[in-house]
């Protein structure tokens, strides 16, 4: 048990007290910023979530914080509080790889619109998280810097591809992190490690500055240990944004009223579709009861529980890992060493095609290069109708499944995942294994619409051990993200924040 | 086997040739299609790019207004069908100077599609049937160093300029045209000529080949007469002027039959046209056509035109070249013999402006049929590249309207215009070219002139006024030309009367 | 079921500019044809007239107007740069099909 001391008590706040705080003087975004650069210290040599730490940038933010306060300026709800960004978003000025070694030492020369509007916010940017290389990965195992380690058993992933982000707040390196949600890598992580996660509706947050993965599909999105604080940090990066085409020109949809709202506790009027297709055969029996626990007590809340089904659901695998690799495969082809990034061969005789190849095969790791080939394979002319021409129409399919369970349910729900966090080194070699963690999390992205992923209690896993946190997913048609952040922050009501459970770690002394 | 050559119209007795043209217009729009940096020419290398142009990580593209609704108004001056609904599509390949190594076009739903363009060839209308316009981007352009023509067989490296990447590209592609025999490289360079000055005409891209803002790719193939077979087509490009269009089509039906003739097969390739040969040569092989891996662009969205917006276009669309002509052949009564020569010279827009800057109709087509075709014609040039405007020509006959210079004199004020001397004004006082009509100047040489010529004189005396025009010659040929006839006349008449 | 062959991995691996070692084939193909079997399983659900979604949120016509925007300094261009000679980006020569 630790002996917490000052720095420790100021990490251990919510972002929305430490926002309060600093905005009536209680503390400095300084002394903030400091306690969390203290703690990243002292624990990431065990959790290794952040790759870049920026500690200059940091304590200028605060320091401009603390100004803006002292000149009586109004502050922004989450002005000074410190957050952990996915490397997959491009901060100008600050080194951003993707997670991969051909982007190593890659210093952008503009901001991600989420970059800038968090810094508008005075948001404190600790640094750059770690990540499954290129958002391709369910564990960070990708990472070509390293896996990173579960706060709740550090012989675990922290889930991925986002798994430095939700690494980084279990561990109370920062209170709010961000991530970005292809096929569910937000909300996987985030239910591996105890933590709210964000999917938005697609189109809800600008993709502009963002290392594209899967078009269609990308998103980045909030994590915090609590659904408020989820909210607020949505709030901030939300919005249209006219450099992404695929931005959608709507108003916000209301989440923090909807977080303060749902606290109150009461689902009456509300109907919840449970849908059949998402658990069985392959789902741990302490994921399902947990589940079905917390389905439980959304009916002591008021709501109505059924059951929906989701007919395609079970070819949601199918159809993302033809979606996503064709997308990706095209969106990968710019790293060819020509104008940024790495070099690798250029001897002055090989010629270009050569060292672009070269450079390829050195700089992207073993799923990257299998996605890439499975894109192009599925692109192929001859191959186009059967494989990315089909997915495109199972997507269809999909989205049409939502429509049909939303005429009766006003939110579906499932377990986020199919299991607790899973050993390092357990799926690493059986890529079909790592794509089953997404079962769950696969409809939601394809069909474009929102999905939240909130604590739902503990579990143990399969082989003992201590209990690992267990996800519940909440989905809602497209811009309903309130209702996702309404009816999380009941569960939370409910069920009380999980973060606060997680072992305190110690850092090397 | 040995090919030997063939002659032109050995080749169309035996043949019918096919063929299809592919243009890539640059718009003259403000920004880039997906950005907005700046599109003027002559910028430093690389300092018209962004995150967008470059294809950093993270950058996405945004799709320009104006290049759409140019695009519609250039489908719709070509009687084109313009979609309701279109999309953007990826197709994938690497190069350089393609900074995402694909290039965001359209693919199987262009935004026009089924139009036409008449031709006029020898006095007949041909119909050129349009398949698609659609939008795409440019490259940037890459240097190639170290090789000895600066071409990249043996450079050692090359460089990469990206201020051209992503400037709107609209591809016009034509059906294939067949049943035109032997005029086939007439009828492919009165289209590309049609078409430039239709798009011309919407001012929406300056349309010069030779500055690359119009690229015309050739597509050629031969069936043997009669067969109803279609031959195998090459691609020929680096076709940079309408004359290139009609020698390359006609040395690539040359060449085909010449290989057909000799047993041999014509190889499915992209070929390499040579202005100094006017021949083409082997480029890159299409052994195996590249697949590009087609897919809709999942970054932009739809473009779905409104049809009452498309409307007002059409509404708004400027007289199409060939009725202008029509109108404007009949305003000025020519004949259609002496028109078709207008027309071919490329001389209909030129005179037109020169009248439009205040030269009666007449004395613009004597300039520009006359002696301004005449340089053309010398220097091999055409007449729109001639180093003056039709608002210089229209002051040099301003010049002599108000009788400061004369016929011989404007054509040497011509020639100080074209040699780059300044405006016509600048060229008669530098060279000084002006008349000269003050009685006091001229009456020296008037009276040298009658002591010169006593006879003449004499019967000018006694009545003879005709007689005056020798003595005038003489007058004009001591003043070098400079002299005004008509004062040195009445003053001749005037001493000796 | 799609058997892949070693020789379509590597015909694939040229067409995406991957250099993959021979053991990196010999990997690969036996992990691709497991993902492609089961990603094959789009093909089980009948849809011939469904029509595919290539973008979930139906959006259409985001335009932007043709207003010149400021372009980024050459020298940050260049920095990241992997060479660069002359303000323009420096890469190894492009053979062509002979060589």
């Amino acid at each position: 048990m630790a002996v917490p001391d000052s720095g420790d008590d100021l990490t251990r706040l919510t972002a929305t007290e430490t926002a309060a705080k600093i905005a009536s003087g209680d503390v400095s975004a300084v002394e903030v910023a400091n306690a969390h650069l203290d703690r990243i210290r002292a624990v990431d040599g065990d959790v290794h979530a952040f790759l870049t730490v920026d500690e200059d940038g940091a304590i200028a933010c605060a320091e401009s914080v603390d100004d803006k306060r002292a000149n009586g300026e109004p502050l922004s709800p989450l002005a000074g509080v410190p957050l952990a960004l996915k490397d997959v978003v491009v901060t100008r000025g600050l080194q951003t790889t993707s997670g991969s070694k051909i982007l190593e030492g890659w210093i952008p020369p503009y901001d991600a619109t989420i970059t800038r509007k968090m810094r508008e916010a005075g948001v404190v940017i600790l640094g750059k998280v770690n990540m499954d290389e290129f958002a391709m990965g369910s564990s960070t195992e990708n990472s070509a810097f390293g896996a990173s380690r579960n706060p709740w058993d550090l012989t675990r992933t922290p889930g991925g591809s986002s798994g430095g982000s939700s690494a980084a707040v279990a561990a109370f390196e920062a209170p709010i992190a961000i991530g970005t949600d292809t096929g569910g890598s937000i909300r996987q992580p985030a239910a591996v490690t105890g933590l709210v996660g964000h999917k938005p509706t697609y189109g809800g947050v600008s993709r502009y500055g963002l290392i594209a993965f899967s078009s269609s599909l990308d998103q980045a999105g909030p994590f915090g240990r609590t659904v408020l604080d989820t909210a607020l940090l949505h709030e901030v990066i939300a919005g249209h944004d006219p450099m992404d085409s695929t931005s959608l020109d709507v108003p916000v949809p209301p989440v923090v009223a909807a977080a303060r709202e749902g606290a109150h506790g009461d689902l009456a009027g509300l109907t919840v579709g449970v849908v059949k297709e998402l658990g069985g055969e392959g789902y741990e029996p302490g994921v399902e009861a947990a589940c079905r626990a917390a389905y439980a007590k959304l009916e002591e809340m008021g709501a109505k529980v059924v059951e929906v089904s989701c007919p395609h659901f079970g070819y949601a695998l199918a159809a993302y890992y033809l979606i996503a690799p064709s997308e990706a495969s095209s969106n990968l082809a710019r790293f060819d060493a020509v104008r940024y990034g790495l070099r690798v061969g250029d001897d002055g005789v090989r010629g270009l095609e050569e060292v672009m190849s070269l450079t390829r095969e050195a700089g992207f790791g073993a799923e990257v290069k299998r996605r890439i080939m499975i894109g192009t394979y599925a692109l192929s002319s001859g191959y186009y109708d059967a494989y990315y021409g089909q997915a495109q129409k199972v997507r269809t399919l999909i989205s049409r499944d939502f429509a049909a369970a939303f005429e009766t349910c006003d939110v579906l729900v499932s377990p986020t995942t199919p299991t607790v966090a899973f050993k390092l080194g357990e799926r690493v070699d059986d890529p079909m294994a790592m794509y089953a963690s997404d079962l769950c999390t696969l409809p939601a992205p394809l069909a474009g619409l929102p999905a939240i992923s909130v604590p739902a209690g503990l579990a143990a896993a399969p082989g003992g051990g201590p209990e690992l946190p267990v996800g519940l997913q909440i989905m809602a048609p497209a811009l309903a993200d309130d209702r996702c952040y309404r009816v999380a922050a009941a569960v939370e009501a409910a069920l009380g924040v999980l973060a606060d459970k997680a072992p305190l770690l110690e850092g090397a002394k | 086997m040995t090919v030997t050559a063939v002659s032109f119209d050995e080749v169309t007795e035996r043949y019918e040739p096919v063929i299809g043209l592919e243009t890539h217009v640059e718009l003259g729009t403000k920004t880039k299609m997906w950005c907005g940096c700046a599109t003027g020419f002559g910028a430093e290398p690389n300092t018209q790019v962004c995150p967008v142009c470059l294809g950093l990580p993270g950058s996405l593209p945004v799709v320009n207004a104006s290049a759409v609704e140019a695009t519609i108004r250039i489908g719709l001056a070509l009687n084109c069908s313009i979609a309701t609904w279109c999309r953007f599509a990826r197709k994938n390949y690497f190069y350089p100077d393609m900074p995402k190594n694909y290039q965001i076009s359209q693919y199987d739903e262009p935004i026009c599609t089924d139009g036409y363009l008449d031709v006029e060839v020898d006095g007949e209308t041909v119909r050129i049937e349009i398949e698609r316009v659609h939008m795409e981007e440019d490259t940037g352009k890459t240097l190639h160093v170290g090789g000895s023509t600066g071409r990249i067989h043996g450079a050692t490296h090359s460089l990469v300029d990206y201020n051209r990447a992503g400037i709107p590209l609209v591809e016009i592609v034509t059906k294939p045209i067949t049943g035109t025999g032997a005029r086939a490289p007439q009828v492919a360079r009165a289209y590309v000529t049609a078409l430039r000055d239709v798009i011309r005409g919407l001012d929406v891209s300056d349309v010069r080949m030779e500055q690359g803002s119009m690229r015309c790719d050739v597509n050629t193939s031969l069936s043997p007469s009669g067969s109803g077979v279609w031959g195998t087509r090459t691609e020929t490009k680096n076709v940079n002027s309408l004359r290139s269009v009609e020698r390359a089509v006609r040395s690539e039906m040359i060449r085909q039959a010449g290989v057909l003739d000799a047993g041999g097969k014509i190889t499915q390739e992209t070929r390499h046209f040579h202005e100094d040969t006017g021949e083409t040569t082997s480029g890159r092989s299409k052994e195996e056509a590249t697949d590009y891996r087609y897919f809709p662009e999942p970054d932009l969205v739809p473009i779905a035109p409104d049809p009452a917006w498309v409307e007002e276009l059409r509404q708004t669309l400027p007289e199409p070249p060939a009725l202008r002509r029509k109108r404007i052949q009949q305003a000025w009564g020519v004949s259609d013999h002496d028109w078709a020569s207008v027309v071919n010279a490329g001389a209909v827009e030129l005179i037109e402006a020169t009248i439009a800057a205040g030269a009666s109709p007449e004395s613009a087509r004597k300039w520009w049929m006359g002696e301004l075709a005449r340089r053309a014609n010398e220097t091999g040039t055409e007449l729109e590249a001639l180093p003056i405007t039709p608002s210089q020509v229209a002051g040099v006959q301003a010049l002599v309207d108000a009788g400061r210079i004369n016929d011989k004199l404007a054509r040497q004020v011509l020639d100080g215009v074209l040699a780059g001397e300044g405006s016509p004004e600048e060229v008669v006082v530098a060279r000084g070219l002006e008349v000269v009509s003050d009685t006091g100047a001229l009456g020296a040489a008037v009276d040298e002139a009658i002591a010169a010529n006593p006879d003449v004189a004499e019967k000018i005396r006694s009545g003879k006024v005709a007689a005056a025009g020798a003595l005038v010659g003489a007058v004009m040929k001591a003043t070098k030309g400079q002299a005004d006839a008509k004062t040195v006349r009445e003053l001749i008449i005037q001493k000796l009367s | 079921m799609p058997a892949i062959s070693r020789e379509e991995v590597a015909h694939l691996a040229r067409l995406a500019r991957l250099a993959v070692t021979d053991d990196e084939l010999d990997t690969f193909a036996g992990q691709l044809d497991v993902i492609l079997g089961a990603v094959a399983r789009v093909g089980e659900v009948a849809a011939d007239d469904i029509p595919p979604t290539s973008h979930a949120v139906p959006l259409t016509n985001v335009l932007r107007p043709d207003e010149v925007k400021p372009s980024i300094d050459r020298e940050m261009v260049l920095l990241a740069a992997p060479a660069a000679e002359d303000g323009r980006f420096r890469v190894p020569r492009i053979l062509t099909e002979e060589e």
